[in-house]
């Protein structure tokens, strides 16, 4: 996941090399921890297949960009794409177990997330592949401390979470989209089409997952296993800056991406470096147990 | 994902083992246990023996997530721990098998209570969390080279299968199994009185509504850690049978695969049941061999369809089903 950083007689340059590395590799997980909140806020629950949906997406635009695309063209198509995935795994599997007991609906969860693995490899083959990426390596955006590519990571998910933002504020369709997770019954009455709400929430959140494929891939390379650490970082990212907030899902990523590079180089190495960051967040997690960000929710009883 | 409610809709578990129709059951399930013995041979012993391992892990689960409300995702931990637990005390110290079982359930009482304790603060997913890095971690410290002394690093700890004690006239598989049964047996009787008691009523009422079971005098706290510790202590003793039946332990055995595993078992058995155990652990015994035999080449595609299969066909699991086709008679 790491760049490695070349050896420099600096300390500090080499701190801030990591550093810096770390907010890049955040910034992914904050884009998967972001499509996590969207599904969550759009439905209450968290879906496993996230990182697998998205892994498959970027197997799509890879094909894609073999087949002669440009890139960007075949970035908003893949986006689409992953929308009408998404939207049809809701309709087609999820909106069927409205009724289903929660652990019937993550075991639904846990199939799907073995089918896209297995589809993937068995389609796309199991040996890795490199993915491009779009910003060039010598742009004027990258330093000695950042490539470009970090760069633009950085900089696309911050835009995400923009839009994402405006997108839950400022329209009807979002107010419409948090009313319909938070009481289903109450929107129905007002005239909100539940189902059609929960299936976009899915098609945002597969858009979103695609994305963050795409960001992934040309760091960690093309294979069907790529998500899955990736998967774990940003769900625990979402959590640590608060599974109901998309800012505390952007924090949580960039706070858990540096975390998780300062302790693989400086503390434990590459061993442990998932164990102890995960340690560290469920710790944050048991003094502040609804994240960061995160509301308190009080119910009355 | 708040607590875990639905089961209760599945018509009270005990019905299986009341008298009647029940202990019929009960009774020709011991007798075909007995004789499978003598006449079940080969690989198909160790199957029936491994089962009996995952029976009692998923009661352990069962108790946790099914009757007590807390989710986890990271139970392959606790049945890593008893497993390690039983190679390191055969390996180190010399202590005869069937002492490491009930010592595994002790070692992993003590660690399920210890973990279930801080975890108290988290609900829901963020329980799932906690849990999940459990299952991640555990793996990754058994491989840690500062602790390859004592728990052999990648490469694990090699076991003999104990031979049948007294002279009696069985070999050593057939031993293990009835050995695997004996303990299954006690188990159950365990977390059946467990279910049935004041404790398990607590648990339940903690299930149901935890801040009710709070004003009702039920003393949260501890009976949800406790039970954390049983349920822990039940899959340790589940792991330690498997160390003894598959001869070895390695970090590579207890991956989040088996975390996950157990959860899709008790879901597929039967959310909130003690019987639903078996029918889990069979699942997960014999679904991925078959999901293999169907498609080489996709063969967890074809699991992961029979799984959402299953959700969709009997969503309260096997117990879920025998519950409806008996209401309906």
């Amino acid at each position: 996941m790491r760049c490695a950083a070349p050896i420099s007689e600096n300390e500090l340059e080499t701190f801030l090399q990591q550093l810096f590395a770390g907010l890049s590799t955040g910034g992914i997980y904050a884009a998967l921890a972001l499509a996590l909140v969207m599904i969550y806020q759009a439905t209450h629950q968290v879906n496993f297949a996230q990182g697998e949906m998205a892994m498959f997406s970027t197997f799509l635009a890879w094909t894609l960009i073999q087949a002669g695309l440009p890139y960007w063209l075949t970035f908003f198509v893949t986006v689409a794409i992953s929308f009408v995935i998404a939207a049809g795994v809701e309709f087609a599997i999820i909106r069927p177990l409205h009724n289903a007991p929660e652990l019937a609906i993550v075991v639904a969860f846990i199939g799907l997330l073995v089918i896209f693995h297995s589809l993937a490899s068995w389609i796309f083959g199991s040996t890795i592949k490199e993915f491009p990426s779009p910003f060039p390596k010598d742009a004027w955006f990258g330093s000695k401390l950042m490539s470009p590519h970090q760069v633009g990571t950085i900089f696309v998910s911050l835009c995400l979470v923009a839009v994402l933002f405006s997108f839950f504020r400022f329209t009807t369709l979002g107010l419409s989209m948090r009313a319909a997770a938070q009481n289903p019954g109450s929107s129905r009455l007002l005239g909100i089409h539940v189902g059609r709400m929960l299936m976009l929430g899915w098609g945002l959140a597969g858009a979103i997952g695609a994305v963050a494929g795409m960001l992934v891939a040309p760091v960690v390379f093309l294979d069907p296993g790529m998500m899955s650490g990736v998967l774990l970082y940003a769900f625990a990212a979402a959590l640590i800056g608060g599974i109901d907030n998309p800012a505390g899902a952007i924090l949580g990523g960039f706070i858990v991406g540096v975390l998780e590079n300062l302790i693989g180089s400086y503390i434990v190495g590459t061993e442990l470096k998932l164990s102890v960051a995960l340690v560290l967040i469920v710790g944050v997690l048991i003094v502040r147990p609804a994240g960061l960000l995160g509301r308190t929710i009080v119910q009355r009883v | 994902m708040s607590a875990i409610q639905q089961p209760s809709s599945i018509t009270t578990s005990n019905a299986a083992l009341h008298p009647g129709r029940g202990g019929v059951w009960l009774l020709v399930l011991a007798v075909a246990a007995v004789t499978a013995t003598f006449f079940v041979k080969g690989y198909v012993l160790f199957q029936l023996t491994m089962l009996l391992s995952y029976g009692i892990a998923l009661v352990g689960l069962s108790l946790l997530t099914g009757y007590n409300g807390q989710i986890s995702l990271g139970h392959g931990a606790f049945y890593a721990i008893g497993a390690y637990t039983t190679g390191m005390l055969i390996e180190h110290a010399g202590v005869p098998y069937w002492l490491c079982v009930p010592a595994a359930g002790a070692v992993c009482l003590i660690v399920g209570y210890a973990f279930g304790r801080p975890a108290l603060k988290l609900k829901g997913l963020y329980l799932a969390l906690a849990t999940f890095a459990l299952g991640v971690v555990t793996p990754q410290l058994l491989k840690y080279k500062h602790l390859e002394d004592w728990t052999g690093g990648v490469g694990g700890i090699v076991l003999m299968k104990p031979e049948a004690p007294f002279g009696l006239p069985l070999s050593a598989d057939q031993w293990m199994y009835l050995f695997a049964l004996a303990t299954a047996v006690v188990m159950f009787a365990i977390a059946r009185n467990l279910i049935d008691s004041g404790s398990g009523r607590a648990m339940k009422a903690i299930r149901d509504h935890d801040m009710a079971a709070e004003s009702m005098g039920i003393d949260n706290s501890h009976y949800k850690s406790m039970t954390f510790g049983v349920s822990a202590a039940f899959t340790g003793i589940g792991g330690a049978l498997s160390a003894l039946v598959v001869e070895f332990v390695s970090p590579d055995s207890f991956t989040m695969f088996l975390s996950i595993s157990l959860l899709v078992g008790i879901v597929v058995g039967g959310v909130g049941t003690l019987w639903g155990a078996l029918f889990g652990a069979a699942f997960i015994m014999f679904v991925p061999a078959m999901a293999e035999s169907v498609s080489k080449d996709a063969a967890w595609g074809v699991y992961g369809v029979v799984l959402i299969l299953f959700v969709f066909v009997m969503p309260g699991g096997v117990m879920g089903l025998i519950a409806r086709v008996r209401a309906g008679r």
